[in-house]
Formats: structure tokens, C-alpha cells, sequence
């Protein structure tokens, strides 16, 4: 028999209901996995008991004849989604020890799904960050290594690094994510696995720790792109209790997958043509191009003009929005608490040292900068001259949008303009790192949905990621047009085991 | 636009972070690479553009009014509420001492 460890979402749920292997047995396979892997620092909590539980209760759903479109699937969950009882800490020290007394929209469809929980997944802190570096409980470390003998430890990407590190790894079959900027897509390219960041609204924001409430959105990351489409399925849908919720019904995505692209057409921006780029990296948009005309698409080019300012709007709008969601960390409710000893008059240590004191202990150096940004780009004096400018750009970036698939169902670009850099590498320069989500954000910025396929390893045998780009609701071409570059692409490729 | 150590300083303040000397020499160089880069924003024409208000059109909802309308978001909550708090006492959250 195959290794469990080694079936996609699909394979374990049809396996499972067809009596192939239980569901515990899975659960505890993917649980050792776990176990074996903590040099790899995908986890800030393991919580094999609840994979187990759910896992028993598959295998009693199977003989009762009651099996949930999830039964005997074990997952990963992004520690940025609360869950009840189980530590949950947006990788802050801000949070650590914060046991939420109740369970997020998106983890609870996934649980009533019959889903399993292996464990919360490192992140990059408050969801801030393209490197998983900034994490307090560490950096995540990829599984793949360049081919050129060294053993440089890669960037799994972020923020969602902890999700892409264990499903390359196989410690997990698929995780949830959440992507502001760009942080389902980049790690998944990263580590050579899929992810869907969904129009904006289709999932629930409710529980999930606010980073940039007008970009964050949730969406799965797995192996393929059928089991992304799974995933969304058991993810998506409408909740009164947020208020940007889409109230539209979940489509059968899995259902009406097809890689046949005829009458289709896909458009490549001209913009994101960048000059210097890596010639792997348009070596491998040039081979997805020909791919998707294989499949039957029509292939124009369009044009994006305002891409050039994508990323820097996002960086005033998401630090903005940030500087006031994390405004509510003050060491009252919830989390940290740092009260400074009294002076030796007697005085002080009143409640704005403790604001003071607990918001520069409990953040780390990349969400200070954001809040310090943030705060600044709102202040008074300035909040038009940079926020309302943001906005206003931010219109045209989505009207851009809007006017290209006048002529086109899909675009199709690079996810990232890099394969993975060693950690360390740009942390020295905010800007540097920046960067890095020039490709992703502008499909942020318009809530389009998005997703990243692995398409290609690079000259030092690391994964490149190829980017899909739909209309507003319709994930299904999106998901189609990945699968007719998943089909094609032969993407096999997967790290050697060295944890 | 270019910020002093004064003005992070201000900023840190309204944001409510404490920030030593030297953390706000290091900053005042970062904010100001992260601030100069952004400025290209200004060379955008943007003559009758609104700023973009709701990314995903979608009409703000309204709930019937009745009290507990949601049983996770209703009230008669309270030890769920207190329940991370760093220092609740008799049913409150607690902080220092706010009036002299």
C-alpha cells in the first residue's frame, strides 16, 4: 500500500470511504510525521488527540453510513485562526498563551466537515511578512535545498509559511491559509504546492486574527489543485457575523473541475514583464503560456498599467488598517501585559505605561514598523496625502482589472520573481522583502481570486510557482485553468528528506 | 517628506509603543526608505477618482434587534470574556489605577 503520508486530500477521503485504510490510521500517520519533523518548526502546537478524535469519529461515521465530505482527513490550521481551547497566537508573543473560548467561522465548517486538527501552524507575526521570519516562536525552515550540495536553510515563504513547509513535508495532506498580500500564493510557489486565495468575502474573516480586514482572506493550501477546490468548498460560504461575508452559495467546484480550456481565453500582462527579472522565472511563464494554449485557451496580451503602484498603496493600506486592528492590544482583554515598576517617587506605571509598555514588548520589530506606518499615514495632516492617494490608486488598480478581462477569462503571471531565498537573506532591508510580493498584490488589492501552482523547478532545483488570476466569484477558472497547468507541467518534484 | 527622531518618536507615542533612543534612530532611517518609496503614489493622476471604499460591492446588512440575536456574539458571556484577561477581579477587568 501507498504510504498514507503521501495521498492528497482526494485519495484519502475516497480511500477511506472505500475501506482501504481507517481513518485512524491515517490520523496517526500523519501525527508521526509531525512528530519526526520539528526541525523543520511547522508547528507552535501539535494537537494529534483532536486529529485522533475526529479521525475515530470518521471511521464510526463510515459504519454508520454517515461520512462528511471531509471524514478521515487530518489538516493543518494556520495558527492565525482561533480555536477553541487551543492556544492560538498569531505567532506573537502578544498572544502566547491565548486560549480563545470559542472556534473561528472557517475552522469550525472545516471541523463539521469531519476534518481533523493536527496542530496550529507557524506564521509569520500578526500575518506580517514574506519569510516566515518574523514569527516569535522562530523561523519555519523549507524542506527543499538548492542542489548545489550546501545546506542553506530556504524561506518557506509567508506569511502561511508553516502551512507550506508541512504539506511539502508531508506532515499534513493540506492546511488552511490566509493571504493579505500574497501570503497563500508565495509560500505555496515557494514549496512547490498549490493555493487559492478565493474572491474576497467567500470565506469568513470571523476569529481569524485581523491583520488588514479589506485584504485578509482565507483559502487552502494543498498538493494539488483538486484538493484546493475541496478545501474552498468546506472553507467558503456565508456568516452574518461578518459583515464583508459574500451572501452567494458555495459552487460544486470539485464537480465541475475541467482541464479543457476551449473558448477560453487567457491574458498576460504586459507589466509584469520586469526587466532583470530571473530569465528561470519567464522560462517558465513562456512554457505556462504554451501549456494553457494546449489545453485550448486563446492567449492576448493585456495591459495593466497601474501595477507599478500595486505595491506601494498596499503599503500604506495594509499597515493603515493594521495600525488600527492591532490598536487592540493593550494589555487588558487579552494577552501580554507589561505594567513597569512604579518610579522611586512613587509615581507612573498609570495605564498608558502599560499600553506602552506591553505593545513594545508583546510586538515584534515588523509589526512595529507596520503600526509605526500605519499610525503615521493616518495621522492628522497626512491621512490624504497618503491614505486617501492609496484609496484613490487602489480604485484604479481594480479598474485596470476590470477593463482587462473585458478581453480576457484568466490571467495568467509569475506568482513570485524569485524561487526561494535563503533565510536571512533580506531581512536586513524591509524593502528588499517588499518586493517579493510584487506579483500578488495587485489581485489582493482588486479582492480577485488567485491561485499558485507549482510549475517548474529552477537551475538550483527549487520549485517556481505559476499564478492564475480570475474574475471576481469565479474561482471555478481559475481552479480549471490550474488544473489544465497541473495536468501539463508534470510537476512531481518533491523535497529530500533530511529533518 | 522626510521624518526626524522627534517625529517617530510622536508617532511611537500615538501608537502607544515604547521605543528606546536607539530604536528610534533605527527606525527613523527605516520609516523614512519605506516613506520615500511610497511618494511615487504622488505621480498618479488621480482627477475624479473616488477612493475605493468596498472592494467587493456588498450592502451593509442589518440583524433584527433582539438581544443575544447570535448565541456566540450575545451576551451573558462574561467569565468567556474575562477568561484570558492578565488581571480580572470581581467580574472586571482590571487596570492600574487610572485617577489619581
Amino acid at each position: 500500500m501507498t504510504e498514507l503520508t503521501n495521498l492528497t486530500v482526494a485519495q484519502i477521503r475516497d480511500g477511506h470511504r472505500a475501506g482501504d485504510f481507517s481513518a485512524v490510521e491515517v490520523a496517526e500517520a500523519f501525527s508521526a510525521n509531525v512528530a519526526g519533523a520539528k526541525a523543520l518548526n511547522a508547528f507552535i502546537v501539535e494537537t494529534p488527540e483532536h486529529a485522533l478524535e475526529a479521525a475515530k469519529q470518521a471511521d464510526a461515521d463510515r459504519a454508520a453510513g454517515t461520512l462528511k465530505p471531509l471524514s478521515g482527513v487530518p489538516i493543518g490550521m494556520k495558527d492565525l485562526f482561533c480555536t477553541n481551547g487551543v492556544q492560538t497566537t498569531a505567532a506573537s508573543h502578544m498572544l502566547e498563551g491565548f486560549i480563545p473560548r470559542y472556534e473561528s467561522t472557517v475552522s469550525q465548517k472545516l471541523w463539521d466537515a469531519g476534518a481533523g486538527m493536527l496542530g496550529k501552524l507557524n506564521l509569520d507575526q500578526f500575518a506580517m511578512g514574506s519569510s516566515n521570519e518574523t514569527s516569535y516562536f522562530g523561523n519555519v525552515i523549507s524542506p527543499w535545498r538548492r542542489k548545489d550540495g550546501g545546506n542553506a536553510a530556504l524561506a518557506p515563504g509567508g506569511s502561511s509559511g508553516g502551512s507550506s513547509t508541512a504539506i511539502a513535508a508531508r506532515l499534513c495532506p493540506a492546511a488552511t491559509g490566509t493571504d493579505t498580500g500574497g501570503s497563500i500564493r508565495q509560500p505555496a510557489a515557494f514549496t512547490g504546492i498549490s493555493g487559492i486565495k478565493p474572491t474576497y468575502g467567500r470565506c469568513s474573516r470571523w476569529g481569524i486574527v485581523a491583520f488588514a480586514s479589506s485584504l485578509d482572506q482565507a483559502g487552502p493550501m494543498a498538493r494539488d489543485v483538486r484538493d484546493c477546490a475541496i478545501m474552498l468548498e468546506n472553507m467558503a460560504g456565508f456568516d452574518a457575523k461578518d459583515a464583508t461575508s459574500l451572501n452567494l452559495p458555495v459552487p460544486n467546484w470539485e464537480a465541475a473541475l475541467s482541464s479543457d480550456l476551449k473558448g477560453k481565453t487567457v491574458g498576460i500582462p504586459k507589466e509584469y514583464r520586469l526587466e532583470g527579472i530571473d530569465p528561470d522565472i519567464d522560462a517558465m511563464w513562456e512554457a505556462g503560456i504554451a501549456m494553457l494554449k494546449d489545453a485550448g485557451a486563446a492567449v492576448v496580451e493585456i495591459s495593466l498599467p497601474h501595477t507599478k503602484y500595486a505595491l506601494p498603496a498596499y503599503y500604506i493600506i495594509a499597515p493603515a488598517e493594521a495600525s488600527s486592528n492591532l490598536a487592540r492590544y493593550d494589555g487588558v482583554r487579552y494577552g501580554l501585559r507589561d505594567l513597569p515598576a512604579k518610579d522611586s517617587s512613587g509615581g507612573g506605571a498609570g495605564l498608558q505605561d502599560m499600553y506602552a509598555a506591553t505593545r513594545a514588548e508583546g510586538f515584534g520589530p515588523e509589526v512595529k514598523r507596520r503600526i509605526m506606518i500605519g499610525t503615521y499615514v493616518l495621522s492628522a495632516g497626512f491621512y490624504d496625502a497618503y491614505y486617501t492617494q492609496a484609496q484613490k490608486v487602489r480604485t484604479l488598480i481594480a479598474r485596470d482589472f476590470e477593463q482587462a478581462f473585458g478581453s480576457c477569462d484568466v490571467i495568467l503571471a509569475p506568482t513570485a520573481p524569485s524561487a526561494a531565498f535563503g533565510l536571512g537573506e533580506k531581512m536586513a532591508d524591509p524593502l528588499a522583502m517588499y518586493l517579493n510580493d510584487v506579483f500578488a498584490v495587485p489581485a489582493s488589492l482588486a479582492g480577485l481570486p488567485a491561485m499558485s501552482v507549482p510549475a517548474a523547478l529552477n537551475r538550483e532545483g527549487l520549485p517556481l510557482g505559476l499564478q492564475i488570476i480570475g474574475k471576481a466569484f469565479d474561482e471555478q477558472s481559475v481552479l480549471n485553468a490550474g488544473l489544465a497547468l497541473e495536468e501539463r507541467s508534470g510537476f512531481t518534484a518533491r523535497a529530500e528528506k533530511w529533518w | 517628506m522626510t521624518i526626524d527622531q522627534a517625529t517617530v518618536r510622536k508617532i511611537a507615542s500615538l501608537a502607544r509603543i515604547a521605543i528606546s533612543d536607539a530604536e528610534a534612530a533605527a527606525m527613523e532611517g527605516e520609516l523614512n526608505g519605506i516613506l520615500g518609496w511610497v511618494e511615487q503614489l504622488g505621480e498618479v493622476d488621480v482627477t475624479g477618482v473616488e477612493p475605493m471604499t468596498a472592494v467587493i460591492p456588498n450592502t451593509l446588512r442589518l440583524r433584527d434587534d433582539v438581544i443575544d440575536a447570535d448565541p456566540l456574539t450575545g451576551g451573558n458571556r462574561r467569565d468567556d470574556v474575562l477568561a484570558n484577561a492578565p488581571a480580572a477581579m470581581h467580574g472586571f477587568f482590571g487596570v492600574p489605577k487610572v485617577i489619581e
